[in-house]
């Protein structure tokens, strides 16, 4: 996998600018949208009474995974350290295979494209698409 | 035999009879270059792709991605069998064009994102579900002829 460059961290950086103050909105249609186009997904979340895009654990859930990935960005010139608990987490205890890794991403990319579509730039589109690749790799880097 | 929902029906015609295809063509397929920059093998005769601002303003990538996107008009009027509408199409990606067919889930993801930022609120999460079964299903065929 390749590393992040300082443009391309600049770029996550400052488009992360945007994202400040609507992050729960941001979070939770993504996590809506991963279990309306993914249901297999929904796999994870048995637990819940209610496994509707619309429900309040899907949204509860959508503002978590969101504050994870903002944290990323403040940690992001060292996403294996930084993320050394959530990853711990991940592979100890939630289990999540990998390959979600990247749907919940492109979800996410589907959300701020559609909330930023003049900022959303094809150059900040693959820095984040790197940057969200680095994160779920540091994720997974306890699993095994 | 792909079981299409009226829903998903009525959404994949409503979106193509939306659809701005001088724009969104081009800027799929720009996207796909610049986000995925090893998709660039496969245009090595259109000019100038060194970064991403001549690869959004090249008219060759422009007007390949408007042909791109008009391929699909052959899969929404025949959604019952989009398999058998590409089977040509697939072979000529298989034997004369030599894509690998992962790239056809790349260009399906760019394309997805552009359609969501023209539709804005509209592009709903069953919107894009139905949306992303229907590329599913474009992308699957278009791989099916490959040996």
């Amino acid at each position: 996998m390749t590393t992040l460059t300082a443009k391309d961290k600049d770029a996550v950086r400052t488009f992360w600018a945007n994202v400040s103050g609507k992050e729960e909105d941001i979070g939770s249609d993504a996590v809506a949208r991963m279990l309306a186009v993914y249901p297999q997904t929904k796999t994870y979340f048995s637990h819940w009474k209610d496994l509707s895009p619309s429900s309040p654990s899907a949204r509860k859930h959508g503002i978590t995974v969101m504050k994870g990935v903002a944290d990323a960005v403040s940690k992001i010139d060292d996403l294996k350290g930084g993320l050394l608990t959530l990853s711990e987490l991940h592979a100890f205890t939630l289990r999540v295979d990998p390959a979600n890794f990247k749907i919940i991403s492109h979800c996410l990319l589907v959300v701020l494209s559609i909330k930023f579509p003049n900022d959303f730039t094809p150059e900040v589109h693959v820095a984040l698409d790197k940057f969200l690749a680095a994160l779920a790799l540091a994720l997974a880097e306890k699993y095994r | 035999m792909v079981e299409w929902i009226d829903f998903e029906r009525d959404t994949i015609v409503d979106i193509f009879s939306k659809m701005q295809y001088e724009v969104v063509g081009p800027e799929a397929l720009a996207r796909c270059l610049i986000v995925y920059p090893w998709t660039q093998r496969y245009f090595g005769n259109f000019g100038n792709l060194y970064n991403a601002a001549a690869i959004s303003g090249n008219p060759m990538v422009a007007k390949h991605g408007t042909t791109i996107l008009h391929g699909l008009d052959r899969a929404v009027k025949n959604m019952d069998d989009i398999k058998s509408t590409y089977a040509e199409l697939s072979v000529l990606h298989s034997e004369k064009l030599h894509v690998d067919p992962d790239n056809f889930k790349l260009l399906s993801d760019c394309l997805t994102i552009e359609v969501a930022a023209q539709l804005g609120n509209d592009f709903t999460g069953e919107v894009q579900a139905a949306f992303q079964k229907f590329l599913a299903v474009v992308v699957s065929s278009l791989g099916r002829q490959y040996h």
